[in-house]
């Protein structure tokens, strides 16, 4: 009896900060992870865990780029070509120019953060709304990426250590059993990373408010163009990231890539919970979502589940997802 | 509790799907195919192929392939599932081989066999390869045109790309076919469309537009030779004389009608089913070729309905 109190305070607390929403999120993840265990003795093997988190750490990057702008009430389209365009870009500076590896890392998340100063630019002061503009962006690099390329991939043969960045396994080498790879890892720093910038920082804050009532946000004198222009930034420099994962995964650029990636991302993010219409979202949620979506994937397939047959189920999930988080909030009042 | 039901709901349409994949799935051999696509006629008649093939062996197989031919890391997703069960053999058409040859050594390492399909997989880890000579069949094509045409005038090509393998052989070999064989005809004009039946018919007009004279026209793939054929009616130039590649509705339509005068068509029902007869062959340790060559064949008006031909068309 004594406790009940504090319990009733955790759960208050709880539910007033979305985590409640996210746990359950959750325990359609581990009921996933539960019936496909049960359904192939194939699923639930170290190595396909691995090939899981794998597939999923380029989307869950991606889509945490997605979150932060549907979270100001926007939406980001280039984020597939995006990547593809940083990862030429990455090529550009390695195998065409020779420069060393951190010159390449640095070229990727520089080319997003550009592209992504010009989408916020576009959207927060010339007023063009964020599909159009980012849907224009979308065409602008896929074209760049081809035109740079050559329409040819750019491979990276002579920078042995830039497929380590996504398959290496620095875990590995600490524990031989867990050879989680490096590209898992970095999904999962930046995850908390850009968690912490929303729940800790101004423009986490900022983020938020634009996303809920932009005109109370400009009316108490905050700069809000500029706070979402930098939101745009900073969402285009984790796709760099996302295109250094992808290349070092693929090892190479493959410039015809990208279109596509953006609707995978963005039903990651709404799996999650994070809402279309702004203000409200977590990277947590998005995570999870994202894990759902692979998840769901490769256990289709262990299962040989016909192609034609997953797409309609994920997309099924996808509603799904989306019309209980609805009812909840409904009930939430 | 909504939540809950979501779930459920949710775990009974997957069970409901997955009930019609795995039904006494567990003690035949299996063998996955991870192709280049999957929506696309072409890939459906070599699922099929390898369908009857597994039909007839015995076998469980699957058949998948990424939406689109840039999706190499989706593709790389398919394989490493494929590998996660255990399976007896794979049948394989690299998108990008480089991006695939950590996972085949890894399947090698385990003792399972792969069999390159359709373009084949740069590397010697491949058992075996089915697959069409393009070469052979663009040479072909070549003698055909310059049949039609009467040995001389000049030609243009519409290629998917210059990068894939069939892209590049398909040219090559219709392009060194006509400098070897045919001296009378030039060469004038080779643009790539991607494959996108708007984008092959766009390049084709352009090129009729620069040339007033042409008198053929080679499309290298099923969506080209579309194109070309729209170029043709839209234009009006009924003289050309346009061969195509592959079948499909459109493009037996088209020879039908008589705007088209004949098209390669390759083996895809062949190229499946060989593939699927390699992999268990090589599952078993038994020596498979090399390189096994599917076939390809030339269909035109009169010989379309021939039972041998229409067997390997497709819609």
């Amino acid at each position: 009896m004594t406790t009940s109190p504090a319990t009733n305070g955790t759960m208050q607390r709880l539910k007033a900060s979305g985590a409640h929403q996210k746990l359950l999120a959750f325990a359609s993840l581990i009921a996933l992870l539960i019936f496909f265990s049960v359904a192939s003795p194939n699923f639930l093997q170290t190595s396909n865990i691995i090939a899981i988190l794998q597939a999923t750490s380029v989307n869950g990057v991606l889509a945490i780029a997605a979150t932060l702008v549907i979270i100001t009430g926007g939406i980001d389209l280039s984020v597939g070509t995006l990547m593809t365009f940083t990862a030429v870009m990455a090529g550009v500076v390695l195998t065409v120019l020779g420069l060393p590896l951190a010159f390449g890392i640095a070229a990727a998340i520089a080319a997003g953060t550009l592209s992504g100063l010009i989408s916020g630019t576009l959207v927060a002061r010339m007023k063009i709304p964020p599909f159009i503009a980012t849907l224009g962006m979308m065409l602008i690099l896929k074209g760049l990426s081809l035109v740079i390329s050559g329409t040819k991939p750019i491979y990276f043969n002579d920078t042995p250590s830039f497929p380590l960045i996504s398959t290496g396994s620095i875990v590995g080498s600490f524990f031989p059993a867990v050879p989680l790879p490096n590209g898992v890892v970095i999904l999962f720093v930046l995850a908390l990373t850009i968690s912490w910038v929303l729940n800790r920082t101004t423009l986490g804050r900022y983020c938020f408010a634009l996303g809920s009532n932009e005109e109370a946000v400009r009316l108490s004198g905050v700069n809000a163009d500029g706070w979402k222009t930098a939101i745009y930034a900073l969402a285009g420099g984790i796709c760099g990231i996302a295109g250094l994962l992808i290349a070092s995964r693929l090892n190479s650029a493959q410039p015809a890539l990208g279109l596509g990636y953006e609707l995978d991302a963005i039903a990651a993010v709404v799996i999650g919970g994070t809402s279309l219409a702004g203000g409200r979202g977590s990277i947590l949620g998005t995570i999870i979502g994202a894990l759902i979506m692979s998840v769901l994937l490769n256990g289709l397939r262990i299962l040989s589940v016909a192609q034609e047959w997953q797409t309609v189920v994920t997309g099924l999930i996808i509603i799904a997802a989306v019309y209980a988080d609805m009812l909840r909030r409904r009930r939430a009042g | 509790m909504l939540n809950r039901r979501t779930l459920l709901g949710a775990i009974s349409a997957l069970a409901l799907v997955a009930s019609t994949g795995i039904v006494a799935a567990q003690d035949k051999l299996y063998i996955p195919m991870i192709s280049k696509g999957f929506q696309h006629q072409f890939w459906q008649a070599v699922k099929a192929g390898a369908d009857k093939a597994a039909a007839e062996f015995g076998v469980e197989v699957t058949f998948e392939g990424p939406d689109t031919e840039a999706q190499v890391d989706k593709q790389i997703d398919m394989l490493s599932a494929a590998l996660a069960k255990k399976p007896a053999a794979i049948g394989f058409a690299a998108l990008d081989s480089q991006a695939a040859i950590p996972l085949l050594r890894q399947a090698q390492a385990a003792g399972i066999a792969i069999i390159a399909f359709d373009s084949g997989v740069d590397s010697d880890i491949p058992a075996a390869t089915a697959s069409t000579d393009n070469l052979a069949a663009a040479a072909l094509a070549a003698d055909k045109m310059a049949e039609l045409i009467g040995g001389s005038g000049k030609v243009a090509l519409v290629v998917h790309d210059q990068t894939s393998r069939t892209g590049i052989d398909r040219r090559d070999g219709f392009v060194n076919r006509v400098k070897e064989a045919h001296p009378g005809i030039e060469i004038v004009d080779i643009q790539y469309g991607q494959g996108d039946q708007l984008q092959s018919t766009e390049i084709a007009k352009a090129i009729l537009t620069a040339h007033p004279d042409l008198k053929g026209m080679f499309g290298a793939n099923e969506g080209s030779a579309i194109g070309v054929v729209n170029a043709k009616r839209e234009t009006g130039r009924s003289n050309l004389v346009v061969i195509g590649y592959d079948s499909g509705a459109a493009q037996k339509a088209a020879i039908a009608d008589g705007s088209m005068a004949g098209a390669i068509t390759q083996n895809p029902v062949g190229i499946g089913y060989e593939t699927v007869k390699a992999a268990l062959a090589a599952s078993k340790g038994e020596a498979v070729p090399k390189n096994i060559d599917t076939g390809f064949f030339w269909y035109d008006k009169a010989t379309m309905a021939n039972p041998e031909i229409a067997a390997v068309l497709y819609d």
